[in-house]
């Protein structure tokens, strides 16, 4: 019997924008409540013209700040519908006292995140200040290299975040500009498929029942809020197993593995650079062009950043002689968000790692650069001191 | 008699202050509707009072989402509603839903104005409920932009200097089906006014007068005394606006002067000494009421 | 490994769990009712904020729930009848 293999994806240029916007269509979100923010603006009106063709079955609602569309979107969440929202940079910042609540509320809201600088001064070009300033809020936290990766990752995020035993909103980062403008071939998989996996939503609450009413989003004194902030921190720490399952489950569709991060050439590396979003993509050419050079350098990209997989990093990174932490974002007065999960994963081992900060307000970062980082760690230069890619 | 109440809207063991007319404009306008009904409320004496963790007051599905977003809240739930219906998963009974937001003066004329405007311009379908007790009460009665002019409050100890903003002018601003101004005391005039209201496509605005015990300084018993004043003195008169077009639904038999009102309350103890702030007063009423009574079309 | 005595916890709650606040242990004075008086207007029931009054069919009278009446007297204060008196108790 002949086993024929058949496509089941068509290739499409595409920016990473109209990707997100394709994977919303695909998860089947029903609501989306959103405000225009530079570079998110091609996710929703990607996804309004979507509806308005009637490609998808759902509502948007064009509200009047970031602020309404994530409350919004609570709002949506609670009353059982399918949910999603894209923004960044002020847009995150105005919206983030309402992020907090989202998690809160335990709602499995998926946001698209196109990283994008906080003001001030205003920027509207890439760096990962927005999506740092919310790792605290209990949203699950991805980040992608490119738009291939943002599509694929939103479809997984609404799957693992919309679990019952997790019942967290999440946001997926990938790179304002960067990666959500440029067009690139991105290979779209069967509608089909795709709703088969995400299957039968659970909604979180039975919120509009007549009969059963209920009250969400009580108020709690001191005898109840530690134990709803503890139960928040056991659904994220089951996040990673979850991961896994529902990553074995999208792999029978993409062939793809989904993993915590993606480690580059990192087997047998003796130094290796850790870096987040397309800049990944960047080191991996830089990685190859030493590789072919006989140098035994590797790349470790991170795509769970929250929860954080300490153990996993570590075990990844275990036998790495020399490592650079490349953070597009600074903490300013502390180490860098990343380097500091880092440096966290590896404490009790003596591997020197070097803090950088690079990418601030989009400043591109070339191949030299991550090429001179490379040689810095052969030579030994690492110091406790943050040093910058200007 | 103001309809039919029924009680399992918002249950017994509420932690309103003894005297507070809140539950009762909630229960007396929730029960003009068979519907099922679900609401938002902003954080304030409504939220604060009906829902500490394990006591729920509330007998309707409902959310507190923050401050300043009962609009926004609801716009979501009433969307989620809509494409629910639409793809039909909602459950039998459920597509007969009816939505609420319920704010105080702060979370409508401040803080939450942005969200109600939206909401409004937007036409979803809801009902917008402010009750309106003249500050922020529920953190120790801070002024707000409701708070009448003159008034001491606890961050205008000298009194407030500017008046108060006109939120019917501005809701009527926004081309809305229907909005009334309400007040408690009168509730055959309330519940009439719910009732269109529940019955309105797309939003409706109601502004209800809320006295309050402990920030207008009164002894409990009398909140009802106090809302009919107000109403005789044309101090908060009883209106409403029907596809712009401005009604009174009640006028005093005999108009009281406004000191008659102002002597009720220690929030105005220390304008009645100044006779020209009572006079600035009156004259304020008088020429509220009589433009009013141009623009009406009874 | 010991298993944890932790329930998690869900921001929801069912209709109605106030009830168990029985906010008339708040009371200082308590209404009473004369029914002789009483003309059945159902102010007092209408008014009522903590909706502690009720009219019983059966007896013919209005009824206090004393559990939850806060002893506010707005009810003594709107009856127009007069009927009903606040006392300390």
């Amino acid at each position: 019997m002949k086993k024929e293999k058949t496509k089941n994806y068509i290739i499409k240029p595409m920016s990473g924008g109209e990707a997100a916007a394709e994977a919303l269509r695909q998860i089947g979100i029903e609501v989306m409540a959103s405000y225009p923010i530079t570079p998110q603006s091609p996710i929703i009106e990607t996804f309004s013209k979507m509806v308005a063709d009637g490609r998808v079955n759902a509502e948007t609602i064009n509200v009047e700040s970031e602020h309404s569309a994530m409350s919004a979107c609570v709002g949506s969440a609670v009353a059982g519908a399918k949910t999603a929202t894209a923004s960044n940079s002020q847009g995150l910042a105005l919206m983030s006292e309402i992020v907090y609540v989202a998690s809160g509320l335990r709602l499995p809201i998926l946001m698209a995140i196109t990283n994008r600088a906080l003001s001030a001064p205003i920027s509207i070009h890439c760096d990962h200040s927005d999506s740092m300033m919310v790792r605290d809020s209990g949203w699950i936290q991805i980040y992608t290299e490119n738009a291939q990766e943002f599509y694929e990752f939103l479809i997984l995020a609404f799957k693992i975040a919309s679990r019952k035993e997790i019942s967290l909103p999440i946001m997926v980062m990938a790179d304002g500009f960067i990666s959500t403008h440029q067009l690139e071939k991105v290979a779209i998989f069967d509608d089909k498929a795709i709703a088969d996996f995400i299957g039968e939503y659970n909604a979180p609450y039975d919120f509009l029942n007549p009969q059963k009413p209920i009250l969400v989003g009580p108020f709690s004194v001191q005898d109840s809020h530690f134990e709803f902030k503890l139960s928040q921190q056991k659904a994220i720490e089951r996040v990673p197993a979850i991961f896994k399952e529902e990553a074995k489950n999208f792999k029978k569709i993409t062939g793809k593995d989904y993993k915590f991060f993606e480690e580059y050439r990192l087997k047998d590396a003796n130094t290796a650079i850790v870096v987040m979003n397309s800049t990944a993509g960047t080191a991996k050419e830089v990685v190859d062009k030493l590789r072919d050079k006989g140098e035994k350098v590797g790349l470790l990209k991170p795509h769970l950043f929250r929860p954080f997989p300490y153990k996993e990093i570590a075990e990844a990174l275990k036998k790495v002689k020399k490592i650079a932490v490349l953070d597009r974002s600074m903490s300013f007065g502390a180490n860098p968000p990343l380097f500091a999960e880092i440096n966290q994963s590896l404490a009790g081992t003596r591997i020197p790692i070097q803090k950088y900060v690079f990418g601030l307000g989009g400043r591109a970062i070339f191949e030299r650069q991550i090429e001179q980082v490379f040689a810095d760690l052969k030579k030994g230069k690492i110091d406790d001191k943050i040093k910058y890619i200007q | 008699m103001a309809g039919k109440l029924n009680k399992q809207k918002l249950a017994k063991g509420t932690r309103t202050c003894a005297g507070c007319p809140i539950p009762v404009i909630v229960r007396q306008i929730l029960a003009q509707t068979d519907a099922p009904i679900a609401a938002s409320m902003a954080t304030g004496c409504l939220e604060v009072t009906t829902t500490i963790y394990p006591d729920n007051a509330w007998g309707i599905s409902s959310v507190h989402n923050a401050f300043e977003n009962a609009a926004a809240t609801i716009s979501g739930v009433e969307t989620a509603h809509k494409i629910l219906a639409k793809k039909g998963k909602l459950q039998s009974g459920a597509e007969k839903f009816k939505f609420v937001a319920f704010g105080g003066d702060g979370g409508t004329y401040d803080i939450g104005f942005q969200s109600l405007s939206g909401a409004v311009e937007r036409r979803h379908n809801f009902l917008y409920v402010c009750y309106d007790n003249g500050a922020y009460q529920n953190t120790g009665n801070q002024r707000s932009s409701a708070t009448p002019e003159g008034v001491k409050t606890e961050t205008t100890p000298l009194g407030k200097e500017t008046p108060r903003k006109d939120m019917m002018k501005i809701m009527a601003g926004h081309n809305m089906p229907y909005l009334a101004q309400a007040a408690v005391h009168n509730l055959s005039d309330l519940v009439a006014k719910a009732k269109k209201a529940f019955e309105t496509k797309g939003p409706s605005f109601l502004l209800v007068f809320s006295p309050c015990v402990p920030g207008w300084g009164y002894s409990p018993k009398d909140t009802i005394r106090i809302s009919e004043l107000a109403f005789e003195t044309n101090f908060w008169p009883l209106y409403e606006i029907e596809n712009g077009k401005y009604k009174i639904t009640a006028k005093p038999t005999v108009i009281k002067p406004v000191q008659e009102f102002l002597k009720t309350q220690k929030r105005f103890d220390h304008l009645l000494k100044d006779e020209q702030a009572v006079k600035e007063i009156q004259d304020n009423v008088d020429n509220g009421w009589r433009e009013l009574n141009e623009m009406s079309i009874e | 490994m010991k298993k944890s005595k932790f329930k998690e916890l869900k921001p929801v709650l069912p209709a109605g769990t106030s009830e168990r606040l029985k906010t008339g242990s708040w009371r200082v004075l308590t209404p009473s009712i004369d029914n002789n008086k009483c003309a059945k207007c159902f102010k007092c029931v209408n008014f009522c904020p903590e909706n502690s009054i009720k009219y019983n069919e059966n007896k013919g009278q209005m009824e206090i729930d004393f559990e939850y009446c806060k002893g506010c007297g707005i009810c003594a204060q709107e009856c127009p009848a007069k009927a009903i008196t606040m006392n300390k108790k």
